[in-house]
């Protein structure tokens, strides 16, 4: 009886640590396979003319990924500059200044805003943003645009991006002790200087995580993106004109990447890019929320 | 002076409100806007018929395909992750629970985890499907969204876990009970409502992902028999007829998107009911 207790704790507990065990070496083991996968292609080009070069002909062998790494750049700046103010101030409010009833409501659309697929984002863009930045907002400012642009990107991945980032900085602002607050009140700060002097300076190291992850969050984000950023290899500042983001090249060219030698090996690397920029860009900051935490 | 700090105040307080409130226009314009678009295109043939001849150019059929294609991967997917991500939260909680510095460790390597997105593991997939030496299957769509989603279900489980008070194992163990027994009896119960919360979690995030089973499922209109057969999933039957230049094909796209939110919408709001029922019976 004790015996088969014994057995049964035994093969339970090799199954956990397997299990935790498969799961925590699962980066080393993409990181590794993507690597394989792309190493023909270091033989054929050099690191910096891969990252560094514009000239993307996979028919001539020629790989330079500096217009997706771009474009991926622009898009991401975009929405962060988008996303950030109003996730920002809507944590503020739902921490500090909203009724109960409020919150009540909010928590739910949090929740299914951070739910709803990236397709339903990307459809979402294509029939509301593409004619609004194609329609509305380029001839207003006299400039000629299909629509389907960085800027269309950056406006979609910003929302898809505020659920995010909005849960992480609420949760920042929850961490601040309440006794603080009270003290700047007693002495006589309002509201707001409270939230402004105490609150956000106390919360600075999770507000700068939260901005991160959400960084490299919409650095990966891949279908919505690749529905309205327009699809054009092309190295622009303007944000009306079509972009092509990394995730986007590897969705669009799976179909074609056994045809073309080395093709695949290039969207490879390019996932393995996305791999390791997103996975520093987490480690990184999640390692200042630990930190702080304590 | 002070007339101005009131200023500030009141800008300010408007401001923040009108962040808020504002998420929860957008949250409307988005539903409104998919269910609007979807109601016209949406009819029963959509839902309980495959693809006809002809489908693609504004033929007769539906798009069961890929609602029973979703489904499975999702289904299979998520049964994955829980038999790894189930013991694994356990583990964190039950046998580590006297290291602190580890635990802690671990869980920042599963939240760095958890951002990976899900194209990179679509790639990891699709190459170890030819080392394997597999064509895009069902099998290989569940596998590839199992491993985006297992993080997901054990941080989430985990969470839960991890607030459970010392003193409930400590008694369990006291009263001569293994840390398996201890695991599934004790633990596992308590932490039921976030187990539930982690697996809708999980499934919502499996059934709408569309990166990871591009390269690793196919597609095809016919409704999978077997685990090596290719399968369509409801995303990517929204990418793709999104893509027609016919506009009834968008349309049905449209009624697709609608199919899906509506799915995401219940797995969503059955999560937050369960997990609040589950968690009034808990010991404190």
């Amino acid at each position: 009886m004790i015996l088969k207790r014994v057995i049964i704790d035994r093969l339970s507990g090799t199954w956990m640590v397997t299990a935790l065990a498969i799961i925590l070496m699962l980066p080393l083991i993409i990181g590794f396979a993507l690597y394989l996968k792309a190493s023909p292609l270091f033989e054929l080009q050099s690191f910096s003319q891969l990252i560094g070069s514009s000239d993307w002909s996979p028919t001539n062998g020629n790989f330079g990924f500096a217009p997706f790494i771009l474009s991926s750049l622009y898009v991401t700046i975009l929405s962060f500059l988008f996303a950030a103010p109003m996730c920002l101030f809507a944590a503020i409010h739902l921490t500090q200044f909203a009724s109960k009833r409020l919150i009540h409501v909010m928590h739910p659309v949090i929740d299914i805003l951070a739910g709803i697929p990236s397709v339903i984002y990307g459809m979402w863009g294509i029939l509301v943003i593409v004619p609004f930045v194609g329609d509305v907002l380029a001839p207003l400012l006299n400039i000629k645009s299909p629509g389907y642009s960085i800027l269309a990107g950056g406006i979609v991945l910003a929302v898809m991006c505020i659920p995010y980032m909005l849960n992480m900085l609420i949760e920042t602002f929850n961490t601040v002790p309440y006794g603080l607050k009270e003290a700047a009140l007693s002495l006589g700060a309002t509201q707001w200087e409270t939230v402004k002097h105490v609150i956000v300076k106390k919360s600075y190291p999770g507000i700068i995580s939260s901005f991160g992850l959400g960084i490299a969050k919409a650095f990966g984000e891949t279908l919505a993106v690749m529905m309205v950023v327009g699809n054009m290899v092309q190295i622009t500042l303007n944000p009306f004109e079509a972009g092509y983001p990394l995730p986007a090249l590897i969705a669009n060219n799976y179909g074609e990447m056994l045809s073309i030698p080395m093709y695949d090996s290039a969207l490879m690397f390019a996932a393995l890019i996305l791999l390791v920029v997103i996975l520093i860009i987490n480690l990184i900051f999640r390692y200042f929320i630990y930190k702080t935490q304590k | 002076m002070n007339k101005r700090k009131k200023a500030e105040e009141n800008i300010f307080r408007i401001l923040t409100g009108f962040a808020s409130y504002s998420l929860i226009a957008i949250l409307g314009l988005i539903i409104l806007i998919i269910f609007i678009k979807g109601y016209n295109a949406l009819s029963l043939d959509m839902i309980i018929k495959t693809p006809k001849g002809g489908y693609y150019y504004g033929g007769e059929g539906g798009v069961l395909n890929a609602i029973v294609g979703s489904l499975y991967i999702a289904f299979g997917a998520t049964f994955i992750a829980i038999l790894v991500g189930m013991p694994a939260a356990l583990y964190i909680n039950v046998h580590l629970v006297s290291k602190r510095r580890t635990q802690n460790m671990i869980r920042y390597f599963l939240d760095a985890l958890w951002g990976i997105p899900s194209i990179v593991y679509g790639a990891f997939g699709f190459t170890l499907m030819l080392f394997l030496g597999m064509n895009a299957s069902l099998l290989a769509g569940i596998i590839t969204v199992a491993l985006l989603i297992t993080p997901i279900v054990i941080r989430t489980f985990d969470e839960v876990l991890s607030t459970i008070p010392k003193g409930l194992y400590e008694a369990s163990l006291a009263l001569g009970s293994t840390r398996t027994e201890m695991a599934f009896k004790v633990m596992f119960k308590q932490g039921f409502s976030g187990f539930i919360t982690a697996v809708l979690l999980a499934f919502g995030r499996g059934i709408g992902d569309a990166a990871s089973v591009l390269f690793t499922a196919g597609y095809t209109d016919l409704i999978p028999t077997n685990l090596d057969e290719p399968a369509a999933t409801l995303p990517l039957a929204i990418f793709f007829q999104l893509g027609s230049p016919i506009p009834e094909v968008r349309e049905r796209a449209y009624a697709s998107a609608a199919i899906l939110t509506v799915i995401i919408l219940i797995v969503s709001l059955t999560a937050r009911g369960l997990s609040k029922k589950y968690s009034k019976s808990n010991l404190k």
